[in-house]
């Protein structure tokens, strides 16, 4: 060190200041720190704060405990929220995981122009969600819908079938979906897991004579379950918290039967200018998020000390 | 390739694939139908003998016109590219940059940091957008394309960082500490020999931030109130629906052109996308 400085004449003291590892680090820290900072850190310090006074737009709140939990807790719309949320968290994430590992063993056998059809179905997954939800409510309207006209062709309906109108059937739209939005997802991360699974195991396992559903079971499955945990709780995460989707769908209607936490806290905090409650609304899911994020951060260590 | 007759291969591979690529494709369809579909067709109830799903007959520019005409659509499309844009190249500095230096240097806390930003990583936009909304009136950037070029990093940031820490930790060590043996800073061994090795990786996580910008939507929808500042998707939300009245023709058109942008930018860089995809889930 002392030679090569010696030799390369004194540095002027800025980059003296880059060569200490620590002063880099902290520079090169430096600008994520202060976005997240000032955009996470902070508002989520200012959400806690929010939901323990009673602020509404333009009405400075008091404080006033824990008074605005036990409010939403006892509100009828929140609890069916909150109900929706899990319910819809479940059941997509049980068909996206199904659908999407089906996908990937297609995907993973070799056929001409796979990569254009791999380019083709992750269309769902980058296209707007919002603008591809449209295409979906266009098709779900009562009077033109295309899917009761298909549905009569074949000859299954003889009445319209209201989509969006009836409580539980608009809740089967949105995790339909979802799940149609989804699937790519998780075809093509499995897809990645797939291919790095060595096929000699394969052909070893099958010159032990086992067949096609004994090598997917007892070779597949369990080198693929470490990328699974993980996709599983990323979309569990982000399931959980969606918002566009019903937003676009039903706005939580009819009647606030589709409500997810997002969208009841976006309906009475920015709807109603209820900001306190909005801001509950919204803190309530962090439980369920920050039991996911620990488990996921430990399975992660698990994973990588292995 | 399957084993074995001809039909195994229909019910095992042709026919669930097909089925797969119907599914998921078939909405993109509908959406380019009803883009060039006269409302005189458009508008027949779902049992009239007419309907003619599939096709047209006439086709038709009036919404694509209406669209460019009667809305701000140019300017939504212009204000989400700029968005987008601009938070793209926001986090990839700030994901470079902090990618380097939680895997390559040594300092104290690094190992928390990582947690940190990986943490915040998983932090969902519906957690926070309330009280955010009131920050950035504070911040006097409400309404401005501002609100969203500094607030888009915070969700781009952490999975930038968590793509590149992986690039560079396939990086051997030995090409850098060459270039030090041969005089060069630190920084300069950065700038200069790490960093061009490490492009794919730099490429890969900003087709990825772009089409997650152009995809955000709740920031943009609460932060955003005058309709020339609005983007793509909330534009098309907010503008093209009066009421209960949907202009489907519209609103089809524009979320077909709304999604085009992505779509080319995705086509170009189809394998850095799904390398981003998968590496963003395997770190």
């Amino acid at each position: 060190m002392a030679t090569m400085q010696a030799g390369s004449g004194a540095p002027r003291p800025r980059t003296r200041l880059l060569e200490d590892e620590r002063w880099l680090a902290f520079f090169l820290l430096m600008p994520t720190l202060i976005l997240l900072g000032l955009f996470i850190a902070y508002p989520f310090a200012k959400g806690i704060l929010l939901s323990v006074t009673n602020t509404r737009v333009g009405v400075p709140g008091d404080y006033v405990g824990l008074a605005i939990f036990e409010k939403i807790w006892n509100d009828g719309i929140f609890r069916e929220a909150a109900w929706n949320t899990i319910l819809y968290t479940a059941v997509t994430t049980v068909f996206k995981l199904a659908l999407g590992l089906w996908l990937a063993l297609l995907l993973n056998r070799h056929f001409r122009g796979k990569a254009f059809i791999r380019a083709f179905i992750l269309l769902p997954f980058i296209i707007p969600t919002v603008l591809s939800t449209f295409a979906w409510k266009w098709m779900f309207d009562p009077t033109f819908s295309v899917l009761n006209w298909m549905l009569r062709e074949i000859g299954v309906i003889d009445q319209r079938i209201n989509w969006l109108g009836d409580p539980d059937l608009a809740m089967g739209c949105i995790i339909a979906v979802n799940v149609w939005r989804g699937v790519p997802f998780f075809a093509i991360t499995l897809l990645a897991g797939l291919q790095t699974i060595s096929p000699e195991l394969h052909e070893a396992a099958a010159i032990d004579g086992a067949n096609a559903r004994q090598r997917f079971i007892h070779v597949t499955w369990p080198l693929l379950l470490p990328v699974t945990m993980v996709v599983v709780l990323f979309s569990v995460i982000q399931t959980f918290a969606d918002f566009q989707l019903v937003y676009v769908l039903t706005e939580g209607g009819p009647a606030n039967a589709t409500h997810l936490f997002a969208t009841y806290a976006y309906q009475i905090g920015v709807r109603t200018g209820l900001l306190s409650e909005g801001a509950a609304i919204s803190l309530a899911m962090f439980p369920v998020l920050f039991l996911v994020v620990i488990f996921q951060l430990l399975y992660i260590r698990r994973v990588e000390t292995r | 390739m399957i084993e074995g007759a001809k039909w195994r291969r229909w019910v095992y591979f042709y026919i669930p694939l097909g089925g797969f690529l119907i599914w998921l494709l078939f909405p993109f369809y509908w959406m380019l139908i009803t883009t060039v579909r006269p409302d005189g067709e458009l508008y027949r109830p779902w049992n009239a003998p007419n309907y003619t799903p599939f096709w047209t007959s006439n086709p038709t520019f009036e919404h694509i016109s209406y669209l460019f005409t009667e809305t701000l659509f140019a300017t939504w499309l212009w204000n989400t590219m700029v968005i987008a844009l601009a938070a793209t190249a926001i986090s990839l500095v700030c994901g470079v940059f902090a990618g380097y230096a939680l895997s390559r240097l040594k300092f104290p806390f690094a190992g928390s940091l990582g947690t940190m930003i990986f943490v915040t990583y998983l932090v969902p936009q519906t957690l926070l957008f309330i009280p955010l909304a009131d920050i950035i009136r504070n911040f006097r950037i409400g309404d401005s394309p501002w609100a969203l070029i500094l607030t888009y990093p915070t969700f781009l940031i952490p999975f930038c960082t968590w793509l590149m820490m992986g690039y560079f930790k396939a990086i051997p060590k030995e090409l850098e500490e060459c270039a030090r043996i041969d005089g060069a800073s630190r920084w300069q061994a950065m700038v200069y020999i790490i960093l061009p090795v490490a492009v794919p990786g730099i490429l890969s996580a900003g087709i990825f931030a772009f089409t997650l910008s152009w995809n955000e939507f709740i920031y943009a929808l609460v932060f955003l109130s005058s309709p020339q500042e609005k983007t793509v998707p909330v534009g098309v939300v907010s503008e093209l629906i009066r009421g209960d009245v949907f202009f489907w023709g519209p609103l089809m058109a524009g979320a077909l052109l709304g999604s085009i942008p992505v779509a080319i930018a995705y086509s170009f860089f189809v394998e850095h996308y799904v390398s981003g995809l998968t590496g963003s889930v395997k770190g």
